[in-house]
């Protein structure tokens, strides 16, 4: 390869970085004032949680977002990638998460896909490069095969070709193994080592902490969009899986700031069992996780913590007690009645009530007034309607109440929902949640997006919940939020429960044991009592 | 991946309300939206008209005048537009329900065709067996659920794997159409004449005149259509299941609604409706089915329900408007020897104007952002 013969003279500043960049989106800080030099010859492993930035930063490099702040540099001079052709033209690739291939096309058309249409097809070239690939790299792919029809390994294969074939400097994998059998993930970890050797900056994306170690020569850690530590090459080969797992484990879950230690809430739980699940499993496919055996207890006024990294099957278990999400086996018990097969009226109406994460794809209707909205679990429902009529003065009514009681800033009733901020709407989602006869609420990341103020306050409320004796399940990715309210805390991975933890009190030791937990460790496994 | 349209009716309406943001400024907003949306693109379709037939050599102004004069100002010519209005009616009623519930049902005229036909093909054999009313009755019904079973293919399709229902309504309308022709000409036809048509039905049992005017009491069963309908949308809790599926399927799943049923029953409804409007044009005005006829009012009325915002009172206003203008231009045509094809031209201004005016408007928005 002709690209690792000019390496630049000032290899120490980076072949690429990233200084103070900051972007926002409406409502959130998606990448705070992070700054990373990526090195040739290099995996560097950007870790971090679903929302802690990595994707943006990964739109950043490939030209697809400008950052709001910050600037790039490349071979140590100040530069600017305003388009996904300019970073392709500084020698930086993306293979993305998802395919970026034409499935009907053939792996050649794909590789050569991009190329300018007044030439003919470099055929024979690219033959050869490819032979050449295949010799470096393992890289074995039929040209004439159409792409659609090969494994998702080797529509990888084609794109890490495709940017091999466009002399690259730098090659950014975007969670490249989370479509790939741990077989599949291991090849392309050797194959990432062997990139890196000749020449390459290879930039892998993941939030699988055993990945990370096995693969990477630098961990960067990012959390809530900042940067939360990093582990440089000779550091991170001194240390051992488990140490290195620790570790990271510290950066991604551990307090940023110690001292204040969260006040613990007073436990209010009661011996009478509200909510019982046994053995719960949901239907899983290419896109979804499912649930097995989650079998949790919920007792009133107790708050059960559900703890894990997004994306591991809370949402779904959620979905399942709510009766969104149909239940393959196991049961659902709800004051000692059988809820497994009802609907989500039916539960709703005995007590169950689920507070989304998605406020406004899901939870609310952006167009239709707060009134309408307080409502829309509620439809054809008297008092609000009455022999399928609305009652227009009964719902405005409703709303002002709860407008008031759970002091929602918003111009009035009539306003549609989609224009107040999240917080506010999290407010009205919640009064709906609670009115009428709420005996079990399941919370899912009820803090998700909100400003600090409306966090303490929807703590607060949920901690008031509990007193009043309703069961909780608090689903979130947030640990010290987990670890200031929940009475236990259960840990979700990869669509299982891991283990189900008394929040003690003991701090630091507690959030480690359930920060490997989420790593995908069995409480057994950690043997500790 | 969700299967979501590119554009959503619901999402329409939400983009609509979200613009303005306080209380004063919305008053004039609102007033100069209307200008930009609706008043603004018909005053320059007419203009725009009037260019073109200034080119041709024909007075702009005669040639409105006559469309006046004729289709409003004349009795006979306020007759014919007052029956014209009826089908269209039903099929504002029908396009309401479609699109209020995010539902883009563009089969209508093969629906409106379908119930035609059956309605037509009913209706003169029950004549002396039933009872006036009921010959009626039974042809309506027909009609509404022969409509109804043609969008079933889509509604399923729609409901269950999330296909696109703009193009199998589309398509399950040109199938309507050629299989309500070939009815005609087959199964339905009339023996006793040469033409290709189905039997007649007699004028005297066909829908009652209005007082001693021509006008067909299709007119009052259409406007009692699109008021229950508009009603049933806004006011009813089945209504607003439909709307919170057409605005966001995913909160109604949420909120423990059936999506695909509610779907279905849009799909039902809407057709339905479009099949009563081909029974009224049948059972009130022509009695009986030409082969290859096919008026296809369907697509005509969808830019009225949209100009309308899929609002009731709105919609019937502009379906009188345009009645009049069918009839009008008509005999306009005829006396300024003006090609009839001309009503076309000015339809068209008015489509072009009025997309130009939501361009404008949408170009505002975002500058007010």
């Amino acid at each position: 390869m002709e690209t690792q013969t000019d390496l630049p003279p000032k290899a120490a500043a980076g072949l690429i970085g990233v200084h103070g960049v900051t972007k926002r989106f409406p409502g959130v800080i998606a990448v705070n004032n992070v700054s990373l030099t990526f090195h040739p010859g290099e995996v560097h492993v950007l870790l971090g949680e679903n929302g802690a930035g990595k994707s943006t930063l990964v739109g950043i490099l490939s030209g697809i977002q400008e950052p709001d702040e910050g600037h790039l540099s490349l071979v140590g001079k100040k530069t600017r990638l305003a388009s996904p052709l300019a970073s392709l033209e500084a020698g930086i690739s993306t293979v993305f998460q998802h395919s970026m291939l034409v499935p009907t096309l053939t792996v050649f058309e794909n590789l050569i896909l991009g190329a300018p249409w007044y030439d003919r097809p470099p055929r024979a070239r690219v033959a050869a490069r490819m032979e050449e690939l295949k010799r470096e790299f393992g890289l074995s792919l039929p040209l004439d095969a159409i792409t659609g029809e090969l494994s998702l390994g080797q529509q990888q294969q084609i794109e890490i070709a495709r940017a091999l074939l466009r002399d690259s400097k730098v090659l950014i994998l975007d969670e490249a193994t989370s479509m790939l059998t741990p077989q599949g993930a291991q090849e392309l970890g050797e194959r990432m080592q062997h990139l890196a050797k000749s020449g390459l900056a290879v930039i892998f994306i993941t939030h699988k902490l055993s990945e990370a170690y096995r693969y990477g020569n630098r961990i960067s850690v990012l959390k809530q969009g900042a940067l939360a530590g990093e582990i440089d090459p000779d550091e991170l080969r001194s240390m051992s899986e488990d140490r290195a797992i620790e570790v990271i484990v510290r950066m991604m879950f551990g307090r940023e700031t110690d001292g204040t230690s969260t006040e613990h809430r007073q436990s209010s739980a009661r011996d009478e069992t509200l909510l019982e699940v046994q053995d719960l499993a949901t239907q899983g496919d290419a896109d979804v996780l499912g649930v097995e055996g989650v079998s949790l207890a919920i007792r009133a006024g107790e708050i059960l913590g559900v703890a894990g990294i997004d994306g591991n099957g809370q949402k779904q278990l959620a979905e399942a007690l709510a009766g969104q999400r149909p239940a393959m086996s196991g049961r659902v018990v709800l004051g000692g009645e059988d809820i497994t097969q009802a609907s989500v009226a039916q539960r709703r109406l005995r007590g169950l009530r689920y507070l989304t994460d998605d406020r406004l794809e899901e939870g609310s209707v952006g167009a239709f007034p707060v009134s309408e909205n307080t409502v829309l679990k509620d439809i054809g429902q008297p008092p609000y309607w009455v022999n399928g009529i609305e009652r227009p003065n009964r719902i405005a009514q409703h709303a002002r109440d709860l407008i008031q009681k759970f002091s929602v800033k918003t111009p009035n009733e009539t306003t549609p929902i989609g224009r107040l901020s999240g917080g506010n709407i999290q407010k009205v989602l919640l009064g709906r949640e609670l009115s009428g006869e709420a005996r079990v609420v399941v919370f899912n990341k009820p803090t998700y997006g909100l400003d600090l103020q409306n966090i303490d306050t929807s703590r607060q409320r949920i901690a008031e919940i509990a007193e009043r004796g309703l069961g909780v399940v608090l689903i979130s990715t947030d640990l010290d939020e987990l670890m200031a309210l929940s009475d236990r805390i259960a840990v979700m991975e990869g669509g299982r429960v891991r283990g189900i933890v008394q929040n003690d009190g003991s701090g630091e030791a507690l959030r480690l044991r359930i920060g490997r937990m989420m790593a995908g460790e069995d409480e057994q496994e950690l043997a500790t009592a | 991946m969700n299967m979501k349209n590119d554009v959503n009716p619901g999402a329409l309406d939400a983009a609509d309300q979200s613009t303005d943001n306080d209380g004063v400024i919305t008053e004039r907003s609102a007033f100069q939206r209307i200008l930009t949306v609706t008043v603004g693109p018909i005053i320059a379709a007419f203009v725009l008209s009037a260019i073109i037939l200034m080119l041709v050599g024909v007075n702009p102004l005669t040639y409105y005048g006559y469309i006046l004069e004729r289709s409003l100002f004349s009795e006979l010519g306020l007759e014919q537009t007052a029956t014209r209005m009826a089908p269209l009616l039903f099929l504002c009623a029908s396009l309401i329900i479609a699109f209020r519930a995010g539902i883009w049902n563009l089969g209508t005229d093969g629906q409106f065709l379908l119930g035609a036909v059956f309605a037509a093909a009913t209706a003169p054999l029950l004549v002396g067996v039933l009872p006036g009313w009921a010959v009626l009755l039974v042809g309506f019904v027909l009609a509404a659920v022969v409509g109804a079973v043609w969008s079933i293919i889509p509604a399923l399709l729609k409901a269950y794997q999330g296909v696109n229902e703009i193009v199998t309504t589309l398509m399950m309308s040109f199938l309507g159409v050629l299989l309500a022709s070939t009815l005609v000409k087959l199964a339905f036809r009339d023996p006793s004449t040469t033409v290709p048509q189905t039997r007649t039905l007699p004028v005297d049992d066909r829908l009652p005149r209005l007082f001693d005017t021509s006008i067909s009491s299709g007119l009052i069963w259409g406007l009692i259509a699109v008021l229950a309908v508009h009603l049933m949308m806004t006011r009813t809790a089945f209504g607003l299941r439909l709307r919170m599926v057409g605005a966001n399927p995913a909160a109604a799943t949420h909120a423990g609604l059936s999506v695909p049923l509610l779907t279905m029953a849009t799909f039902a409804l809407s057709a339905g409706f479009a099949g009563l409007s081909g029974a009224t044009e049948i059972l009130g005005v022509a009695g009986n089915v030409r082969a290859n006829w096919n008026p296809a009012y369907g697509l005509m009325v969808i830019p009225l329900v949209f100009l309308a915002r899929f609002h009731g009172v709105g919609s019937i206003v502009l379906v009188f408007f345009y009645s009049a203008l069918l009839i009008g231009s008509e005999s306009a045509a005829r006396r300024l020897s003006v090609p009839q094809d001309f009503t076309l031209v000015l339809v068209a201004c008015l489509l072009i104007c009025l997309g130009l005016g939501e361009y404008i408007d949408q170009r505002k928005r975002k500058k007010e952002r």
